[in-house]
């Protein structure tokens, strides 16, 4: 079920982001997690999951007493009115990977969130410090807006600070200002493309029902970076390649380094996991690869095709 | 299930083949299936060991699985596991040369009759890569834009076009291009091709044809005259740019058990214009979404999922149109369980759940009562959408200048390693 509260915070300590993390019981709203933190300066957020007509998701991150018009918002994006909605329950654990009243802009990190357009408050950037669930209601963290937008691009998202308040006027020599936030394709799958380049979705993690053979979790990482245009030269792009590779690989053994599994499974730990990579990775790498031949075959035989004759 | 013992294949299947075609297209039979018409019994299910034994082919059995796997070094294919490939002829053949040492080749095809394939087109190419990994084997695709010119009264363009955007989805399969010809007839029938179809069309009676695929006098002479098409691409050589020298290479056909006929025909001939017989491995139909009685068709939209399905047409179709062999309420379900055997979510898992355990399970409580259809279907859909989304990744890197490089009579000299 995407990434855990501990590995994304294991992932901030990496990328040397200060925070500090406060437990307090499971809250489902801004009310209640004020009455744990509330005392401790900064500023808290409230974050809002939206849907427009056409499947395509937005997180909404603001300052608590931000006033968020959904209709002001919805036409600024250039959906028209009404063209904003709140998403379905179903949708957090599917996109986002988190329980109800959990929606934060750090799940994005998860694979299955890479299409969802983030809106950040301008407002935050006044604040010394704004809190935001690590992907689980039982805690809180604060982050400083460099400390987020540090994440953000670690995950490849450019942080977009909006002045959530205002209301422009839109209309036919005033384009929306917010248009270019909207994502470039729909989390449900898009149209087939016209032609071979065309911006691909990421898949969602598999979560296996009732699969009792191991405890680990046996959901699967998709190889292809989110938002790469599958041209020749991006395939072949060996580079590329192998980072995706890689990253797909460190992303599952993170996964699967966790001290419940450690204390399971011990020096085993090591066999299980490798085990668990050849079989998880395997046919996605085949068939990453088998693209990858194919394509390179292509472009020498197109160059044989139109090579000249040698000068003699 | 009797098997029956074809010591004596040849004149065993020669006599097969003219009381066998007489049956099967007319009124003795009710079960009707040849490659244009696949129909069960009324309101029943195709039955397949009367099937194999009207067509006279062998069922695939556990010990032949083992000595693929043997042989393979590899896990054998879901679709060997699970029976979906159940029949063959002279499979076994294939694997004693292989053994000794000697190569073969594959060959399959499709008829681009329509834009949309859906998932029951790709299974026998599905298997098909399977085997050419497995084996290290070249494959041969043809692409019969002629015979869906004459027999779906398309155009000569329209058929061409239709071949091509269907080499596309073909190629996203994951066919190795250092060891893939595909070919359409339009383009290659000529040369060498040739003329083995008319050592073909020589060894075969106008009425032979009439009995094998019930043609009428109605019929026009380019259905009459299109079986050798189909036929001699068994034959190496009829490449002669890549299998040249190697007139005693076998052939392996993956296909579909509706194209027996074919291939009976082309083993009658195939010893007395001196060339070894094609061998067969055949998979059942892969049920519509309403139900086990007949094929999926390109025609109904909801019968099938299309490659070109979103992931909400998936879900929306599964939920809506798979036939459930779950009982009507919760209750007489935990108690009775699900009927599996006509239950289309736990089928397609069949087909398409690689993992054996977790397959077993869902089957034990599915059918037990303890899991709902919801669930089952809840689990297919997220297998499908896996799958048909891996297809549309790879359906997208395919690009026009690589169909004209799988399609160009081009050497293959690395085909066998």
């Amino acid at each position: 079920m995407g990434l855990s509260k501990e590995h994304l915070l294991a992932r901030l300590k990496e990328l040397q982001i200060d925070f500090s993390q406060y437990d307090h019981p499971v809250v489902l709203t801004v009310e209640a997690q004020a009455k744990y933190v509330g005392h401790l300066g900064g500023g808290l957020s409230k974050n809002l999951f939206l849907k427009d007509k056409k499947s395509r998701f937005y997180i909404v991150s603001a300052l608590a007493d931000t006033k968020v018009d959904l209709k002001v918002l919805s036409v600024r994006l250039g959906l028209g009115k009404g063209g904003l909605r709140m998403a379905p329950e179903e949708s957090l654990g599917e996109i986002l990977q988190v329980p109800l009243g959990c929606v934060t802009p750090l799940s994005l990190v998860n694979e299955s969130a890479c299409n969802v357009s983030l809106l950040l408050d301008q407002k935050f950037k006044s604040q010394e410090f704004c809190f935001f669930h690590p992907l689980s209601n039982d805690m809180s963290i604060s982050l400083t807006t460099n400390g987020l937008d540090k994440f953000l691009k670690s995950i490849k998202r450019d942080p977009s600070y909006v002045d959530l308040e205002a209301n422009p006027s839109v209309g036919k020599d005033q384009p929306p200002d917010l248009a270019s936030l909207v994502p470039s394709s729909s989390v449900v799958l898009a149209d087939p493309p016209e032609t071979a380049a065309s911006s691909k979705d990421c898949t969602e993690n598999t979560v296996s029902v009732g699969n009792k053979s191991t405890k680990m979790s046996t959901s699967k990482p998709s190889i292809n970076a989110k938002k790469a245009q599958d041209k020749p030269a991006n395939i072949t792009d060996v580079g590329k390649m192998v980072d995706d590779l890689l990253d797909s690989t460190s992303l599952l053994v993170l996964k699967e380094i966790t001290e419940e599994n450690i204390k399971e499974h011990g020096e085993e730990l090591g066999e299980l996991l490798s085990k668990k990579i050849k079989n998880q990775l395997a046919a996605e790498l085949h068939n990453t690869i088998m693209i990858f031949k194919n394509t390179a075959y292509t472009e020498g035989f197109h160059a044989g095709m139109h090579c000249h004759p040698k000068r003699s | 299930m009797k098997h029956k013992q074809l010591l004596d294949l040849d004149s065993q299947e020669n006599q097969n083949i003219g009381a066998m075609e007489i049956k099967e297209n007319g009124e003795e039979e009710q079960q009707i299936v040849n490659p244009w018409k696949v129909e069960a019994k009324e309101g029943g299910k195709i039955d397949y060991d009367k099937l194999i034994d009207q067509f006279g082919c062998q069922r695939i059995n556990q010990s032949l699985v083992k000595r693929v796997r043997r042989l393979t070094s590899r896990a054998p294919h879901v679709f060997l596991r699970r029976d979906i490939f159940f029949a063959h002829r002279d499979f076994n053949e294939i694997l004693d040369a292989y053994e000794r040492g000697e190569k073969f080749y594959l060959y399959t095809g499709r008829g681009p009759s329509s834009e949309a394939l859906h998932l029951g087109h790709l299974i026998p190419f599905m298997f098909t890569k399977y085997l050419q990994d497995a084996f290290k084997v070249p494959l041969v695709i043809q692409l019969t834009d002629d015979e869906k010119c004459m027999w779906k009264n398309l155009t000569v363009e329209e058929s061409q076009r239709l071949a091509r955007e269907n080499a596309k989805d073909i190629i996203a399969c994951g066919f190795d291009i250092t060891r893939t010809f595909i070919f359409s007839d339009f383009d290659y029938v000529g040369g060498a091709f040739y003329k083995n179809m008319v050592k073909v069309g020589k060894c075969v009676t106008y009425n032979k044809v009439v009995g094998i695929f019930g043609f009428t006098g109605e019929d026009h002479i380019g259905k009459v005259s299109f079986p050798p098409v189909q036929a001699v691409p068994s034959f190496p050589s009829s490449f002669p740019h890549l299998f040249s020298g190697q007139d005693n290479l076998r052939c392996l056909i993956p296909c579909a058990i509706d194209q027996d006929p074919y291939f009976r025909m082309t083993r009658d001939v195939a010893p007395r214009i001196g060339y070894h017989k094609p061998a067969l491995i055949e998979s059942l139909f892969f049920p519509a979404l309403q139900g086990e009685t007949g094929k999926m068709s390109a025609s109904d939209p909801n019968s099938a999922i299309y490659v070109t399905d979103s992931a909400k047409d998936i879900k929306s179709k599964i939920n809506k149109f798979a036939f459930s062999g779950g009982q009507d309420t919760i209750e007489k379900h935990r108690e009775l369980g699900a009927d599996l055997e006509v239950d289309i979510p736990y089928k397609y898992l069949k087909f398409f759940l690689d993992d054996d355990i977790e397959l077993a399970y869902i089957g034990k409580e599915y059918g037990a009562g303890r899991m709902l259809t919801g669930e089952v279907k809840q689990r297919l859909i997220q297998v499908l959408t896996e799958i048909v989304e891996r297809h549309r990744r790879a359906r997208a890197a395919v690009t026009d200048e690589m169909v004209d490089a799988f399609m160009a009579v081009r050497p293959l000299p690395n085909m066998f390693d």
